[in-house]
């Protein structure tokens, strides 16, 4: 019943040259075993001594063996043993590894306690060992031996499928799943299967070639089988006594071997550039050819005197276009033509929906654009100076020295490895060239400016164990740490609480004031640019529909799209009036 | 037995659906050594046929764990939670199942609250197979459940990543009402969205209950949300409720400083109003400290 993905991941690996090559090859050589008994309908054992050590013959390309049999019709028939062997332990591996695996991730606990604990014993086991003292006990017989196999390498299956169902245990559509009433098992196959699918897959290519190669091992060292059923690690160990005189014989199962485990560990890899979704990235290789950049230093002519005329000291932003590199090497634009300016001690608001572009032109100032996205023209002057093009290092500068950073999720934004002082004494040292010990006295000092009341335990603290509005003052400190005039804050209070989210915006002001600060505030609260900003810049679809006094803004708007979004508050609206006992429903 | 229905019928617009009484719930560390930490001290409530109880709080004030608790997602501790008159705080998996045509839930996250390798309609469908519909008619009740969130009905075919932030979540309120269940959990379910398709979903969600008279315990952090869609309302607080009642009592009226501060924290937008409660949250702000 499930609907096929638009992009058949199949059709990718095919389209692949190294996966439709390594597939062919491995269909080439199963389709040769399984076709043994068309083509050799003699089987392999019929030989006759007079052709020991022939070479190759009419019917007989490969030549004969040491004890005058066909060497194609051993390739032939000891590739059935060969794989179907290792076919036998990869199967045994899935069976055990998988369901095993998926339980303990999806139902922890205890289960996933004994399962884990059972599976580091064998993987602690040595497989060797275990395989000659299982045929000590056992008998030779191959097939019980790949059973052995098959359970050593369980483990492999085993962990891969408790990671994957571990992690998913934690989604919320597990627990919709769960809410919606669907029992356990069903979870697991409908859900957790699933997604353990592609990984599961591209193990089982790499185990495939392990187990065969074992089985090879196996018959070249003659404990698992008689000499009776060929294989291709028996041709091997025959092939061995007469390598001086004959090393061709050494050659046919050895290039069988090699050929069909190189097949298996590059479709592996095929694989996994089809399934584990990285999308354009041969396509990116492609559009790296630089395009020019458009600078527009001076737009006099293409947008009239008004706005040349005004251009900020601090920022000043004319025409500015983003464009991100898309799956077929397109560029789509998502910011078109962007006019801002922020000036001194000023606070402008970039206000707009998910979407509409409004971080993607902050980070354009900063020269943060995430991979994939440039800045394809305009002009951005931060303190006079055109980034637009400029090299890396005179960026550097202008985001240590001239501006800041306040990033949206403090948490993310904070180096779980390092404790909170060292994180901000770094770009002290870096950036302004303190000591270790002034820098040290600075975080202080910097800590207590963001009022936080016990700088020194904090400096102390790992970022684990501060509260998410603790976090946003670190960062804030660390924002104006060297003294910068302009500051770009990307939705600082959008992952806090409200009463946290009411100091955060206080802090703000009083440094903004104190300092004199410029301050880009991204955001799609009104109430918080009610609350902060001076002017507003309205933004939609990449474009700003409407700029003016924030007063103005919220109180007469005059673009339809800021209406919209003032009419979507819902401070103003009217409250619920208390519940009335209905007509019950017909109790069907 | 008629008769009893019959009564049955008449008394349960007075009868509360869902009942919580003094519900613990503690969360156990990782680890041997931790001591399990109560996120839940004895909290009661109850919700009746047709009603919004919004449950406002602040993050880590537990209002998330109340709805998983009565969805089965959290163990309760101790008290009672009573659905229609049945004890279901421990109910094994097989009752929790003939539970789920009841009680249903809408998650905060559109995006990972719909399994990315499962279409539209395999998603609906999900909690009807839970409920042995057959296959026919439960194709019937995707095309219905999908004209009632005001998707197109080609929706069906296709997979989330196609859907909007928006979109998605009518989806998720369109697999809480496949089974026409009695209640919905709706946990911070347009805090993921933008304000515009916030409003929106927040009306659909009031029609779907004035067209079925579903109950929802909402739970939210944003007090201008909840008091748009609920009927009544609870306030917590590290656990505990430290106030309820109409939503205009305690969104007009609020007794307690702590729902006040809240109040006071939330910016609007209008320059002076702002700046007046700002002022207004500075000094509740300071009196809470003395």
């Amino acid at each position: 019943m499930r609907a096929p993905s638009p992009r058949s991941p199949l059709r990718a690996v095919l389209r692949n040259p190294l996966g439709a090559g390594s597939a062919a090859v491995l269909l080439l050589v199963l389709a040769a075993v399984l076709l043994a008994p068309v083509l050799r309908p003699g089987g392999a054992q019929s030989s006759n001594i007079l052709d020991a050590y022939d070479g190759a013959a009419a019917g007989h390309p490969f030549g004969f063996d040491g004890a005058g049999r066909d060497e194609l019709a051993m390739l032939l028939y000891g590739g059935r043993a060969t794989l179907g062997e290792a076919g036998l332990a990869l199967l045994i591996a899935l069976i055990l590894g998988l369901p095993l695996g998926l339980c303990a991730g999806y139902f922890a606990g205890r289960f996933d306690a004994v399962g884990s604990w059972a599976v580091n014993l064998v993987m602690a086991l040595p497989g060797m060992v275990v395989l000659l003292a299982a045929r000590a006990v056992l008998g030779p017989t191959t097939v019980v031996l790949m059973v052995v196999l098959g359970v050593l390498i369980a483990p492999s299956f085993f962990r891969l499928a408790r990671g994957v169902a571990a992690d998913l245990r934690g989604e919320l559509f597990i627990d919709a799943a769960r809410v919606a009433g669907l029992p356990a098992w069903r979870i697991l196959t409908r859900h957790v299967l699933v997604a353990v699918r592609a990984p599961v897959l591209i193990q089982a290519s790499l185990v495939a070639g392990v187990a065969i190669g074992m089985q090879a091992a196996l018959g070249f060292l003659g404990i698992s089988t008689g000499v009776s059923a060929p294989s291709w690690g028996g041709m091997l160990s025959d092939a061995y006594t007469s390598i001086y005189t004959h090393p061709i014989l050494m050659l046919w199962p050895g290039l069988a071997l090699g050929l069909t485990t190189a097949a298996l560990l590059l479709l592996a890899v095929a694989l996994r550039d089809a399934l584990e979704d990285r999308p354009g990235q041969a396509s990116a290789r492609r559009t790296r050819r630089p395009e020019p950049v458009r600078v527009v230093p001076t737009p006099a002519a293409a947008a009239g005197p008004a706005r040349a005329a005004a251009r900020s000291p601090l920022l000043s932003i004319r025409g500015l276009t983003v464009a991100y590199a898309g799956p077929q090497g397109a560029e789509r634009e998502v910011v078109h033509g962007v006019d801002l300016d922020v000036r001194p001690g000023e606070v402008l608001g970039l206000v707009g929906e998910s979407g509409s572009g409004k971080t993607q032109t902050a980070l354009s100032v900063l020269g943060l654009l995430p991979l994939g996205g440039r800045i394809t023209g305009g002009s951005v002057l931060i303190d006079g100076a055109e980034t637009v093009g400029a090299d890396e290092r005179a960026l550097r500068r202008l985001r240590g020295g001239v501006v800041g950073y306040v990033p949206q999720e403090p948490m993310s934004n904070l180096d779980p490895c390092f404790t909170i002082g060292s994180q901000l004494a770094e770009p002290l040292r870096a950036v302004l060239g303190l000591g270790r010990r002034e820098a040290a006295a600075r975080v202080l000092d910097l800590l207590r400016a963001v009022e936080i009341a016990d700088p020194a335990r904090v400096a102390r603290s790992y970022p684990h164990e501060i509260s998410g509005g603790m976090a946003q003052r670190v960062l804030i400190a660390g924002a104006v740490s060297c003294e910068p005039r302009l500051l770009v804050a990307d939705e600082p209070t959008t992952a806090l609480d409200v009463s946290v989210q009411a100091e955060i915006l206080d802090l703000l002001r009083r440094l903004q004031q104190d300092q004199n600060l410029g301050l880009l505030l991204v955001t799609h609260n009104l109430g918080v640019v009610a609350d902060l900003c001076d002017r507003v810049a309205v933004m939609r679809a990449g474009a700003i529909v409407e700029t003016g006094e924030a007063r103005q803004i919220l109180h007469a708007p005059e673009h339809e799209h800021t209406r919209a979004l003032l009419d979507a508050v819902l401070d103003d609206a009217p409250v619920r009036a208390p519940w009335q006992a209905r007509p019950t429903r017909s109790v069907a | 037995m008629n008769t009893d229905d019959e009564e049955r019928r008449v008394n349960a617009a007075d009868e509360m659906l869902l009942t919580i009484d003094e519900l613990c719930v503690s969360y156990r560390g990782r680890g041997l050594r931790t001591r399990p930490r109560r996120v839940l001290h004895e909290v009661s409530l109850g919700l009746r046929p047709g009603e919004t109880l919004g449950l406002v709080g602040e993050s880590g004030s537990g209002k998330s764990t109340i709805g998983r608790a009565i969805t089965g997602l959290a163990r309760a501790e101790s008290g009672r939670i009573e659905f229609a008159g049945e004890r279901v705080e421990h109910a094994d998996a097989r009752r929790r199942r003939r539970l789920a045509k009841d009680i249903q839930m809408v998650f905060q996250d559109p995006y990972t609250s719909l399994d990315p390798a499962l279409t539209v309609g395999d998603t609906l469908r999900e909690p009807l197979l839970a409920q042995g519909v057959p296959a026919k008619q439960a194709a019937a009740r995707v095309a219905t459940l999908l004209d009632r969130v005001q998707l197109p009905a080609d929706a069906a075919a296709r997979l989330p990543r196609e859907f909007s932030g928006g979109q998605r979540q009518r989806v998720a309120i369109a697999r809480a009402l496949a089974p026409d269940p009695r209640l919905v959990v709706c946990d911070e379910p347009v805090s993921a969205l933008d304000l515009t398709t916030q409003r929106v979903v927040l009306e659909l969600l009031l029609e779907i209950q004035e067209a079925t008279g579903v109950s929802y315990l909402f739970i939210s952090h944003d007090l201008s949300v909840v008091r748009f869609l609920s009927h009544r309302v609870a306030v917590l607080r590290d656990g505990r409720i430290v106030e309820s009642g109409t939503a205009a009592e305690v969104t007009e009226t609020p007794q307690h400083p702590y729902t006040r501060r809240m109040l006071l924290a939330a910016p609007v937008p209008d320059v002076d109003r702002q700046r007046e409660r700002r002022a207004a949250f500075a000094r509740a702000r300071s009196g809470a400290a003395a």
